[in-house]
């Protein structure tokens, strides 16, 4: 489903040449459910921006579901995205303007599908928001919000979700219900979910967990092979 | 993505951002109404002309001239009046009316009428149609001021010279009149076949002679043309059909609408630089939204397609209330110009003007908007994990072809909406290249404003101050476009009455000078003295005395008639100029120049020279010019029959704006001391009262005197002036308006950023005080450098307009200059403090969250 060879991501910064990530290599299969983990400033958010089309790699491949992305123009990777991808944000990145309902709409609309109210109160009522549908983001929670973008993440069936932090701005049992929901949705749907978390007990609800420290990898494992207490980070 | 849903998200995505967005485009509305304000106007008014064009002109032909007819002239007349053609004679002249019951005397425009006049068009009076019996007898009807000036009413007897008139009415409305002509010289209408009877008209008296003629079917226009108009050209009759009147008429108020649209444009342009300036802010909101349309799926172009969905929409909202404002300020326009329409104009909408408006607000707003929102395409949807500043995540490649595009399209929109109001394709180019000149100085100051603000702030400086200060160039500043917006109104406001005020000088300088109040004239040969007599046994004093003698150029050097005309009887090839060998000069003699007069070539005369010789004489230089005339040239005049030669021997630079009788041409005096002459005699009459009471004994020894009381004139071209200006300040006014939403437009935008600073201050530990005078700081810095801008490029403005247009001497006038730049400020401080007034209001907290 995911592979990454040889990613490699430099920035200038004045005079100097800036190394965020270095050769990292690892694929990921279809339904897998992975967790990248490491430190402050150790480039798991620029991976996942890399392996999710955000941005693009100084050296190095990210094949998705077959897709050279460094191949791809922008609005490729854009129209990639909205046909495979799903996103689950820290911060939700709800679109303020839009009412529960409408943010869930969005992916369909931008693929141009009809029926995307009927699918999208569907994906809301799975979600336990079904009589939220309209209210705004400022009406709702954190949790209820970060239901809505799962329910939006989810829209479009991908084939691919990746969740950056998806607890980091909730409370443990709000945080909690959220990963169950998205274990639920990934055993239902076979989607391969891509986890990029500080939280090493989230991270072990993970098959894998992938560490980097100063933008290599330094461990590559499933879960069970991994004791919590041994992970440092 | 289909387009329905794209329109779908664009409009659920503008929610909250409608009202802002509207706010910005309403930039554009003053711009659009003034647009449609003057196109309908103009529509109005031409289509009036065309309706009442045979009314104004009061027949088919109208014949014009200064002299009596010549006999082949009257032989036409007589041929017309054969063929069933009707004719109608007018003689206007100056006269004083003089009512005998209160004593009261006033100089006024004297129109004797003959049968049939006017053959198209109806002069209403009050009572109601008294103008059909104005042959019946010895009646007059007046205009509705000169009752006023003479304390007279209905019914009162007029002397005009020596035949007297019953008041049978006054004149409500006379077509083809302008009302602001009466201000100066009131009308009295009386029948034509008592005008000898007055015995005004003597020897050089000025009078007007016009001929209305109505064609038969059989004779137009253009057939009438064809058979007299040599014999007309000859005689020197001018001659005008109803077609002719309409095309100049229509003419005119071309060339007024072109003049008043450029404040209508320069209006629109402003707009579309407030439209800028909020959509920039605008666009700062949305780098999330953008940010997550672009992790969803979005790609650039329908990212773009929302966020101008949105910004045209507004914009059309914003042109069509545009439009409905124009279509008000429609209906007032009339009554604004009323006294200066020759026609009464029927309002109606006008759909052509009405849409020519939307259409170009709605283009204005899309590519000023444009500018700004083609930077959505450079935000990537890694924003999303990572957000970078506002400028950093809008920032794109370093040269970026359609932002190139953009710019173009905007400078060739400004260069193609000024080619379109000016008469021509070279001044449409210079308009806009003036108004890039304009904004390219105010661009330059606002720079000049923000880098060197930087450098100039001080340590030691008052907290408060430097914070002001930095305001002016923190990122995503609206420097620039808040001092464009308050400069360019500036300069509009003060560019008027700059102008104004020097007119005005330029009026009462004149009349000090001349030390005199009261002007006679048409003074006979042999009233001269007595009349002399007169002034000064009441105790004035008189201040000048001047001989004028009326004559016509018949020969320069040896070449005389019609090969004056011709360009090879000159020495350098040029022709004549036409009206300066027609016109009847009025001259005089003397023998030393005048204050108003100032030698430019040769010697003045100074009397003296022996009776052999050719006397001398001194031209205006114009004059001089029109003529092709150089020094020591002889020129031949036909006084009264006598040829009288004489040789150029100066030339003069005449200062016609003062109140004192200035010639074309000064004799030596021995030439023509014992020519048949008139006099004009200056008097200064001080004393309550005093004027009217000598005026009145003077129209009565001597009926045929006309007087002017100069302070009146100077009072009355006061008075035509405040019409004017009424007017100009009108569209200064407007000026004024234009500014105000732009203004809120640029101050608005950066409004977030300024809750943000004014919350994080508070939360430090500022008080509202303190947090207050920061933002005082700022606007009053931004005020003043945007009016100084004003006001320095107004003063670059009014100088060419009285150097160019009005040829005058130019003074800049510092007081209403700074008094509008005290204005600006005012409205630039308040606007800024009514948009930031959040700050003081909630909570840091509260604050926080929203920010």
């Amino acid at each position: 489903m995911l592979e990454a060879r040889q990613l490699t991501k430099e920035y200038q910064s004045g005079d100097h040449r800036l190394s965020v990530l270095r050769d990292v290599s690892f694929t990921v299969p279809d339904g897998a459910f992975v967790a990248i983990v490491g430190p402050s400033g150790s480039g798991k958010t620029t991976l996942l921006g890399l392996l999710a089309g955000l941005d693009v790699a100084t050296r190095g491949t990210v094949l998705l579901d077959g897709a050279d992305l460094s191949r791809l123009s922008e609005d490729k990777r854009a129209q990639l995205r909205g046909a495979k991808v799903g996103f689950v944000f820290q911060s939700f990145q709800l679109i303020p303007t839009l009412t529960a309902l409408e943010n869930v709409q969005v992916p369909l609309e931008l693929r141009g599908e009809d029926g995307a109210p009927a699918r999208a109160r569907e994906l809301l009522t799975r979600v336990g928001l079904g009589d939220r549908a309209h209210h705004f983001p400022n009406q709702l929670s954190g949790g209820e919000q970060q239901r809505v973008a799962i329910a939006r993440a989810f829209s479009n069936s991908p084939r691919l979700l990746f969740a950056d932090e998806p607890t980091g701005n909730l409370d443990s049992d709000t945080g909690a219900h959220i990963v169950e929901l998205l274990e639920q949705l990934n055993r239902e749907a076979g989607t391969t979910i891509v986890l990029v978390t500080h939280d090493l007990a989230l991270a072990h609800r993970a098959q894998r967990i992938i560490r980097l420290a100063d933008g290599v990898v330094v461990s590559d494992a499933v879960v069970e092979a991994v004791a919590p207490a041994t992970v440092e980070v | 993505m289909r387009f329905s849903q794209l329109l779908a998200l664009a409009w659920r995505e503008s929610r909250t951002a409608r009202r802002r967005l509207l706010l910005y485009m309403s930039s554009i509305s003053l711009g659009v109404g003034a647009l449609v304000a003057i196109d309908s106007f103009a529509s109005n008014t031409q289509r009036s002309v065309r309706e009442q064009a045979r009314a104004l002109l009061g027949g088919d032909i109208a014949l014009n001239s200064r002299t009596e007819y010549t006999k082949p002239v009257l032989a036409v007349l007589d041929s017309l009046r054969k063929e069933g053609a009707g004719v109608s004679d007018v003689t206007t002249f100056a006269s004083m009316a003089l009512v005998q019951r209160t004593g009261l005397t006033r100089l006024a425009q004297i129109q004797a009428v003959q049968p049939g006049y006017p053959f198209y068009g109806e002069i209403i009076t009050k009572p109601a149609g008294e103008w059909a019996h104005l042959h019946e007898g010895r009646s007059a009807l007046v205009d509705p001021s000169l009752l006023i000036a003479l304390d007279a009413h209905v019914g009162d007897t007029l002397a005009l010279g020596f035949a007297r008139f019953i008041i049978a009415g006054t004149l409500v409305s006379v077509p083809g009149d302008v009302g602001v002509s009466t201000t100066i010289g009131p009308r009295v209408y009386i029948p034509e076949k008592y005008l000898d009877e007055t015995s005004l008209l003597l020897f050089g008296s000025r009078s007007d002679h016009k001929t209305l003629i109505k064609l038969t079917p059989s004779l137009t226009a253009a057939k009438f043309i064809f058979r007299f108009k040599n014999t007309l050209e000859k005689a020197q009759v001018r001659y005008r059909t109803a077609a002719e009147t309409e095309f100049n008429l229509t003419q005119a108020i071309d060339q007024l609408r072109d003049f008043l649209s450029v404040i209508g444009l320069v209006a629109l342009l402003l707009g579309g630089i407030g439209v800028a300036s909020g959509v920039n802010a605008f666009v700062m909101r949305k780098i999330d939204t953008v940010a997550i349309l672009r992790c969803l799926g979005a790609t650039s172009k329908q990212v773009l397609t929302i966020y101008l969905l949105q910004a045209v929409a507004m914009g059309f909202i914003g042109a069509a209330f545009g439009a409905l404002l124009g279509i008000g300020l429609q209906l007032g326009l009339p009554h604004v110009l009323a006294e200066f329409l020759p026609v009464d104009v029927t309002v109606t909408i006008e759909p052509a003007a009405l849409l020519t408006g939307l259409g170009v607000g709605v283009w204005v707003s899309f590519v000023f908007a444009l500018m700004p929102l083609i930077s959505l395409r450079n935000i990537s949807p890694l924003q999303t994990l990572r957000r970078e500043s506002d400028s950093a995540a809008l920032r794109g490649a370093n040269f970026d072809p359609i932002r190139v595009l953009v710019g173009v399209t905007i400078a060739l929109s400004i260069a193609a909406l000024g080619i379109a109001r000016a008469e021509t394709v070279v001044q449409g180019i210079g308009f806009a290249g003036a108004i890039a000149a304009a904004v390219g100085l105010l661009y330059g100051a606002a720079w000049l404003l923000s880098s060197s603000a930087r450098r100039i702030v001080r340590p030691s400086w008052p907290f408060v101050l430097r914070q002001g200060v930095a305001s002016l160039y923190r990122p995503g500043n609206q420097t620039r476009a808040v001092v464009l917006a308050l400069g360019f109104g500036v300069f509009l406001m003060s560019t008027v009455y700059q102008v104004q005020d020097n007119l005005l000088r330029t009026v009462s300088v004149k009349l000090d000078a001349s030390k005199a109040n009261v002007l006679f004239f048409d003074v006979q040969d042999d009233q001269g003295a007595p009349l002399d007599s007169l002034i000064r046994a009441a105790g004035y004093t008189i201040t000048q005395r001047t001989p004028m003698v009326p004559m016509k150029i018949t020969a320069i050097n040896s070449v005389v008639g019609e090969q004056l005309l011709k360009a090879d009887s000159t020495k350098n090839g040029e022709r004549r100029e036409r009206w300066v060998l027609r016109r009847e000069f009025r001259s005089t003699y003397r023998d030393s120049l005048m204050p108003s007069e100032k030698l430019t070539k040769g010697k003045f005369h100074t009397g003296g020279t022996p009776a052999s010789q050719l006397p001398e004489v001194s031209l205006d230089g114009d004059v001089a010019k029109g003529l092709r005339v150089s020094l020591g040239d002889t020129i031949t005049w036909d006084v009264q029959g006598v040829k009288v030669p004489s040789v150029v021997t100066s030339f003069r630079e005449v200062n016609w704006t003062r109140f004192e009788p200035n010639f074309f041409v000064v004799f030596e005096t021995r030439a023509l001391v014992k020519a048949p002459k008139q006099y004009v005699i200056l008097a200064d009459v001080r004393g309550d009262g005093a004027v009217a009471r000598l005026q009145r004994d003077v129209v009565t020894k001597f009926p045929n005197v006309s007087s002017l009381d100069l302070t009146l004139i100077q009072q009355t071209i006061g008075r035509v002036l405040d019409k004017v200006t009424a007017a100009i300040r009108f569209m200064a006014g407007l000026s004024l308006a234009l500014g105000i939403p732009v203004l809120f437009s640029a101050v608005s935008a950066t409004r977030r950023e300024r809750l943000r600073e004014g919350v994080l201050l508070k939360v430090l530990g500022a008080t509202k005080r303190q947090v207050g005078r920061v933002m005082l700081a700022e606007y009053l810095l931004l005020g003043s450098l945007g009016s100084l801008a004003g006001v320095v490029l107004s003063v670059g403005g009014a100088w060419g307009l009285m150097r160019f247009v009005f040829k005058q001497p130019f003074v800049p006038a510092l007081l209403p200059a700074t008094l509008v730049a005290l204005l600006m400020i005012f409205v630039a401080v308040s606007i800024g403090m009514l948009t930031g007034r959040e700050v003081f209001r909630e909570t840091p907290m509260a604050a926080l969250r929203e920010a």
